[in-house]
């Protein structure tokens, strides 16, 4: 199959049109607009709707109806708009009711900026809006990634009733990299047994959040934890490299995990022992594979673009096995390979106590 | 010789058995009815889905027999624009009160109007927020006592009632706005026509239809169910008019009441 050149909103956009997309309701917000105005012609060549919301709050609502009505939908934002989003999702999530989001994350808290961070971690993996439940989050660290979730992302939906968040840093929508674009998928219809379409012929249907019984509430609550547990069971998704008794693991996703790649290819270059580990679903965390690597290594070091958020997920993974440390870059700014390989020489453990190994301090390796 | 008994009064097929929540002398139970005949006229009740909002008729769910989502407080316009756009050859209706549609949902409903989505909406507005207990709404007359303006409405700080008909009519994509009472037989009536031509209007297909209909809350402005009724009457029409803000050409042939 041929590879073209794909901007990541776009590619993720043409990539859920093929995997069966039928209604798209958004808003416009910086870096993910392109993604929108790409839909806004697509979708109505297709026959397919289309519809540019009067705000991100308005859009998830379209998004919750066209999902209750047995629609593949989705919606599209950024960080301050995902904000808005939250009550939808709580709704959503509470009627057990399938849809898709991209989150093309920017820089917070408040308006931010347009620069791109992970700094929505918290928000999409440990929920946002109220209530017990949590989507499943992945995120991609290249264009083809994206492109590859968005198309099976309806599918992983349905498949529990749930919402699939496709967490990118504002990187990944806006650069261009060679792409593969699956098939175009026929859309069929469907009658799973709850979407209301009309009563015909059948017994009426309710889509609702509202449980006024707290029995009746704890019911509804253990059935979506329920369903939190198989998904913990079957769609855990995580890359690594060198990974398997390394001295030092690091730890990143999305872009920061490529640019860590980078750096720790020169580092193993200088010959330190640095391997990657690289969730890909951030819900459901990977966490036992991480636990196992982290009994095997002698240190971690956790890369992220925000604060330390999935750093509290890799303290609950693996507990007291090995020290963490932490790099990070707050409000948008995005580091260099060069940044992280000294973070990576700082951070490397000392001198095995048995004098087998002790490692250099490398010199960091300038842009030639 | 054997008589035929008729029928002249029963329970709209468009009505479920469940007993309504509703108190004594609320008009919520009469604006049901009216909706659920119009359906059952219309024969569309099968190919009906209703969205019920967040208030007194959160439970309009379980009252009508039809397919029906509950939309978060104030988005049941974005939710029923969703479902239209993925099934527009099925009547969506909302059911919203004035908390609802007044306050927190003016965006959605504003929107919905412009874009002329064609939905049809019922709002029922008795100028006060029933579900929670009586506190002052966007729609309370200036000096109504309620649990959050004991000393009655104050408009220097809280403003003046919103009158979302006259608003709603300034808006090209909607094709019928227009305000009714349930506060006696005759203009119980005329809201049975105007809810008619409101779904009539979405069946052809002709733009956005919005009845608004003055109600009663006797709990909550503390009054007897007949004294209630009057206070619509005398009270709510002198601030809130009845009558059709805006009537499309396209309407004008349909439009009976």
């Amino acid at each position: 199959m041929t590879k073209e050149l794909w901007k990541g909103n776009e590619a993720i956009a043409e990539a859920c049109v093929r995997g069966g997309l039928e209604a798209y309701f958004g808003y416009p917000i910086t870096p993910q607009t392109e993604l929108l105005e790409y839909l806004s012609w697509r979708m109505p060549d297709l026959g397919r709707a289309f519809l540019q919301a009067e705000s991100e709050l308005a859009a998830i609502n379209m998004v919750y109806g066209a999902a209750a009505a047995g629609a593949r939908t989705m919606t599209s934002s950024s960080s301050p708009g995902v904000s808005l989003m939250q009550e939808g999702l709580s709704y959503i999530a509470a009627s057990n009711v399938p849809m898709v989001m991209v989150d093309m994350m920017r820089g917070g808290p408040g308006l931010g900026n347009l620069a791109p961070t992970q700094a929505d971690y918290f928000q999409l993996v440990k929920g946002g809006g109220h209530g017990d439940y949590h989507p499943i989050v992945l995120a991609p660290s290249s264009v083809q990634e994206a492109a590859d979730m968005a198309y099976a992302s309806f599918d992983l939906a349905d498949r529990y009733r749930t919402i699939v968040i496709i967490a990118a840093d504002g990187n990944i929508g806006q650069m261009m990299e060679p792409v593969e674009m699956p098939v175009m998928r026929e859309l069929v219809p469907r009658d799973r047994g709850w979407e209301l379409t009309g009563n015909v012929g059948r017994p009426r249907r309710v889509i609702h959040s509202l449980n006024l019984s707290p029995v009746e509430m704890a019911k509804i609550n253990a059935l979506i934890q329920d369903k939190q547990r198989l998904i913990g069971a079957n769609e855990v998704r995580y890359a690594e490299r060198y990974a398997e008794g390394c001295d030092l693991l690091v730890v990143a996703f999305g872009s920061a995990a490529r640019i860590a790649q980078t750096a720790i290819r020169q580092a193993r270059e200088a010959g330190l022992n640095v391997g990657l580990f690289r969730p890909i679903s951030l819900y459901p965390f990977p966490s036992e594979r991480l636990a196992a690597l982290a009994a095997r290594t002698r240190k971690m070091l956790v890369f992220e673009l925000n604060a330390g958020q999935m750093l509290e997920d890799v303290r609950l993974a693996t507990g007291s096995s090995a020290p963490i440390e932490f790099f990070g870059r707050m409000g948008g700014v995005m580091p260099l390979p060069d940044e992280v390989l000294e973070a990576i020489q700082l951070a490397m453990p000392g001198p095995r106590t048995n004098g087998v190994y002790a490692p250099k301090r490398v010199a960091p390796i300038g842009l030639n | 010789m054997t008589e035929e008994l008729k029928i002249v009064y029963e329970r709209p097929h468009a009505l479920t058995e469940a007993i309504t929540h509703y108190c004594p002398g609320c008009t919520h139970g009469i604006i049901h009815r009216l909706v659920a005949e119009v359906m059952d006229e219309m024969g569309i009740t099968e190919r009906t889905i209703g969205v019920a909002s967040v208030g007194c008729s959160v439970f309009s769910y379980n009252y009508f027999n039809c397919d029906f989502a509950s939309a978060a407080h104030g988005r049941a316009p974005a939710m029923a624009t969703g479902i239209k756009r993925v099934h527009p050859d099925r009547m969506v209706f909302t059911y919203q009160g004035d908390g609802d549609l007044a306050a927190i949902g003016t965006g959605e409903i504003i929107h919905a109007a412009a874009r002329g989505e064609n939905i049809t909406v019922i709002f029922v507005n008795n100028a006060i927020y029933g579900m929670t207990g009586g506190q002052m709404a966007p729609t309370s007359l200036p000096g109504m006592k309620t649990t959050s303006s004991t000393r009655g409405r104050d408009t220097k700080t809280t403003g003046f009632p919103l009158k979302m008909s006259e608003m709603l009519a300034t808006i090209e994509g909607a094709a019928y706005v227009v305000r009714r009472s349930v506060h006696d037989p005759g203009h119980i009536n005329r809201t049975r026509k105007a809810i008619r031509t409101a779904f009539e209007i979405q069946q052809k297909g002709l733009g956005f239809s919005i009845v608004e209909i003055l109600s009663a809350c006797p709990v909550n402005w503390g009054m007897t169910p007949t004294d209630a009724l009057h206070y619509v009457e005398h009270d709510m029409v002198k601030y809130f008019p009845l009558g059709d803000f805006k009537v499309a050409d396209t309407v004008k042939a349909l439009s009976r009441g």
